[in-house]
């Protein structure tokens, strides 16, 4: 006899990622989550963002990783609160893992909540951790046809960073190729290529950050003042 | 590499809804999975095995429903499925779709011992 049930599989991450949701909106919280394969430049992206910020600012930083705390190490000298999430082995952060971290790190908003995925373009993908954007990392020392071997997450991404410009002249890599395949899977998705060793684009995306922040939570102040 | 916690979830599943049938085997469970929910079938069986074998689920089937990427035009509303990643509209030739099907992780339903388990 057949019984039809229909659950999600992740209904459990996904319940949970609605309270998170739900309190990020109570406490004006501006909650993004970076994905990436492994030495992208997830960490380096990270703290150029945390250098362009002052004091005034209220900004935390979740770090995920199987194993190690060097990220949390290398995040930690800029004055804002960082907590590294060691899996121990999961290959993704899940919502159950930034709820606990959250709230023993004790980031109230109003603010900015920057979540650094676990190195890796699949399995992040599934794992809704209340987010308002997921953001997806390609360096241009990868392969331009990344996004049509990876869709899913190209597909969830809200935006596309290409990261390491800087290298573009030692490298064979056509950023107008990647972009275009990105946008094969998904045609909305928005786009900025930068540097965080020069610093080229970082305007661009602390103003993608701002322009985010303002549609998401308009009473809260600026990120990028 | 998740499709352990994948398949892990699923029995979770399975064993919250057999309690409403507390005296009643379940043969299979059926799943739907979308293509860009980046689960790979072969490596969801394997774990699924993994985690059944020697366990009272040990004979517990996992039948997979795989579900293509689906569209639906902007301009003529036809909704088509996705063959290598070309957005176009058959219909209209339009550029400009929306996702309609292809993000699915679904348990969709179990197949249980006996004619009229139904509760």
């Amino acid at each position: 006899m057949r019984e039809l049930v229909e659950r999600k599989v992740l209904g459990e991450n996904d319940r949970l990622a609605a309270e998170l949701r739900q309190r990020y909106r109570d406490q004006n919280i501006l909650c993004v989550n970076l994905i990436s394969s492994p030495g992208s430049g997830k960490t380096a992206l990270l703290e150029r963002t945390l250098a362009s910020f002052t004091p005034a600012h209220s900004v935390a930083v979740l770090t995920g990783d199987i194993q190690t705390d060097n990220d949390a190490r290398r995040l930690s000298g800029y004055g804002f609160p960082v907590r590294q999430i060691v899996t121990g082995g999961t290959c993704h952060l899940d919502a159950r893992m930034v709820d606990r971290h959250l709230h023993e790190m004790g980031f109230h908003g109003p603010g900015l909540l920057l979540i650094e995925n676990v190195g890796n373009l699949v399995c992040p993908s599934s794992y809704d951790l209340g987010e308002a954007a997921k953001i997806v990392l390609l360096s241009v020392t990868e392969g331009e046809d990344k996004p049509l071997k990876y869709p899913g997450i190209f597909y969830r991404a809200s935006l596309l960073i290409l990261t390491k410009t800087d290298l573009l002249p030692h490298v064979e890599f056509n950023p107008d190729l990647a972009l275009e395949n990105a946008r094969r899977v998904h045609p909305e998705i928005d786009y900025i290529a930068l540097s965080s060793r020069t610093g080229e684009g970082f305007d661009k995306w602390l103003h993608w950050l701002n322009s985010l922040q303002h549609s998401v939570q308009q009473a809260a102040p600026a990120i990028n003042s | 590499m998740h499709e352990i916690g994948i398949a892990s979830s699923i029995l979770e599943c399975v064993a919250a809804e057999a309690q409403r049938h507390p005296d009643t085997q379940v043969l299979a469970v059926g799943v739907r999975i979308g293509e860009l929910s980046n689960v790979d079938k072969d490596a969801l069986d394997f774990a699924f095995v993994a985690l059944t074998r020697d366990t009272p689920l040990e004979h517990l089937k996992l039948e997979v429903e795989w579900c293509p990427r689906r569209q639906r035009c902007i301009a003529c509303f036809e909704e088509f499925t996705v063959p290598d990643l070309d957005l176009a509209c058959p219909r209209c030739c339009a550029n400009h779709s929306t996702c309609i099907g292809g993000t699915e992780l679904d348990v969709t339903y179990l197949e249980l011992e006996g004619p009229c388990a139904n509760s």
